[in-house]
């Protein structure tokens, strides 16, 4: 579709909600223009780099550590059915634990510091990375495999050139999945427990019933998780170019 | 010594039989062609010897040492051959990829990486992917990839069976100069009769399944031998009707 038609779509869905809610005149839904003008003072503002920037470092941080131990682990236990069998039961049972009822214990156990922020975010968003990395490493064609042992492929090379671009489909559809947790936690946690970032200045916003404030900041949310997602399709894009003939 | 001993070799996929008793040898710079009827276990047969199975019965030597696991010096085109290419390498990636772990230069890997491609007639698709060729193009992919490795021993599982026929002529011919030039000793596996007589020094024909080798046939044809009057000999006559009679039994 071209672009301009989602733009209109996007524009007219815009105007039809400012009517309505000017027309409804209820508090809790304030039109979008109010919320435009609270986005426009308080984005730009002390805002940005008090708040917004320890948000999106706290979502890396927590997602990146999270990438690296469950592709590293996800790899292992694929290609290992010895760690399998040891680890598979312990790691269903863990990730069937919601991450948002584990911000009390790691509070306890962090304070309210971004290290709770961040392990949360790490805690929540390494299981679909694993469990997407144990499915690819476990797809890599049998054939390939021999081809690999035949060759006397070094070890490293084995995983790092065959084992990880095989399992890459698999890997960054957790990625996605895990990034679009990770802003999540990173809202819930910051709400909860924090003295700055987005989820903070969400909390104090609706202390003080300042409902376009509110609306403005998860409107932010929702645009950094548009954008994220994007980010993270233009490099998969690239990644997995020979995956898509 | 011989460069591969088999003996009394044997597999069975639970509990069933797929190769049941199978001892040959080969020397040293020998090509060796085995036919068979479809199914009967040529392929389960290579990947014993290329140690990616262990045999249920029997023993495989190579220069006399036991293989166990991969032999170093071993190198395989295996009969699903698209599935052996690395999708995310272009052709010439997957033709390097082996030999990074094998010492050689950048310089030695990408002169012999452009010699194999060469030889195959691939090196206008040096840059291409995998799923950008065709299917016979696949299979020269990966039959450069074994020669630029230069094994001392060389399995070939039906290696041209998607090639045409000029190709498969010209490929065929490949393999018999290479093989001189670099003293390769070859083992191929062929359902083709007229392909393994062309080829080979001696040719072992398996039986139905489970495989054990009903005869081998020396090939005494001159060398070096020629599409069309190598082909037109009374011997050649003579060996392909064997072969096909064997095989019929
Ligand atoms: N992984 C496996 N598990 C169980 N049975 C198998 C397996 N691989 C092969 N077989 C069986 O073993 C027998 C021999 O198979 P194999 O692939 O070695 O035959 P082949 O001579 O190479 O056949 P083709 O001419 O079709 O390539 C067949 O009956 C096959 O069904
Ligand atoms: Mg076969």
């Amino acid at each position: 579709m071209r672009w301009w038609v989602r733009v209109a779509v996007l524009l007219g869905a815009l105007v039809v909600w400012q009517l309505v809610s000017v027309l409804a005149a209820n508090p809790y839904f304030p039109p979008p223009l109010r919320i435009l003008e609270a986005a426009a003072r308080l984005w730009p503002s002390a805002h940005f780099t008090a708040d917004v920037l320890p948000s999106l470092a706290r979502v890396f941080g927590g997602w990146a550590a999270a990438s690296v131990v469950g592709v590293a682990f996800g790899v292992a236990l694929g290609r290992s059915r010895a760690l399998a069998d040891y680890f598979e039961f312990v790691f269903t049972f863990l990730r069937t634990l919601p991450p948002p009822l584990l911000v009390p214990v790691f509070m306890l156990v962090f304070g309210i510091s971004t290290e709770m922020e961040v392990v949360t975010i790490a805690f929540g968003t390494v299981w679909p990375v694993l469990l997407n990395a144990v499915d690819g490493a476990r797809s890599v064609d049998p054939v390939l495999a021999d081809t690999a042992r035949v060759f006397r492929l070094s070890r490293a090379r084995w995983i790092f050139g065959v084992v990880l671009p095989a399992a890459g489909p698999k890997i960054f559809a957790g990625l996605r999945v895990s990034l679009s947790i990770a802003l999540i936690l990173m809202v819930i946690s910051e709400v909860v427990g924090a003295t700055s970032g987005i989820g903070y200045q969400l909390g104090t916003a609706q202390g003080a019933s300042d409902l376009p404030g509110m609306w403005a900041w998860i409107a932010l949310i929702s645009l950094l998780g548009y954008l994220l997602n994007r980010g993270l399709l233009a490099v998969e894009h690239r990644a997995l170019a020979w995956s898509r003939p | 010594m011989s460069m591969l001993e088999v003996a009394g070799l044997g597999h069975a996929y639970g509990g069933v039989d797929a190769v049941s008793d199978v001892s040959f040898v080969v020397e040293p710079g020998e090509l060796v062609c085995i036919v068979g009827p479809s199914g009967c276990g040529k392929s389960t047969l290579l990947r014993c010897i290329a140690g990616l199975l262990p045999p249920t019965r029997g023993t495989v030597s190579l220069h006399g040492d036991r293989v166990v696991g991969v032999p170093s010096d071993l190198a395989v085109v295996f009969q699903d051959y698209s599935r052996s290419l690395l999708p995310w390498r272009t052709v010439a990636g997957n033709v390097e990829f082996p030999l990074r772990d094998r010492g050689l230069s950048t310089v030695e890997r990408r002169s012999r990486v452009e010699e194999a491609l060469s030889w195959v007639g691939l090196s206008e698709a040096a840059g291409k992917h995998p799923f950008e060729l065709s299917g016979g193009m696949q299979q020269r992919v990966s039959i450069a990839r074994a020669l630029a490795y230069r094994p001392a021993l060389m399995l070939m599982d039906e290696p041209f069976a998607s090639v045409d026929a000029q190709t498969r002529a010209d490929l065929e011919d490949l393999v018999l100069t290479v093989r001189a030039s670099a003293g390769m000793t070859v083992l191929l596996v062929t359902h083709d009769i007229d392909e393994s007589v062309y080829l080979a020094d001696r040719v072992l024909v398996l039986s139905q399944s489970p495989a054990t080798v009903v005869e081998t046939l020396k090939v005494d044809l001159s060398s070096p031998r020629d599409q069309i009057t190598t082909r037109g000999t009374d011997t050649f006559v003579r060996l392909r009707t064997e072969i096909a009679r064997q095989i019929r039994r």
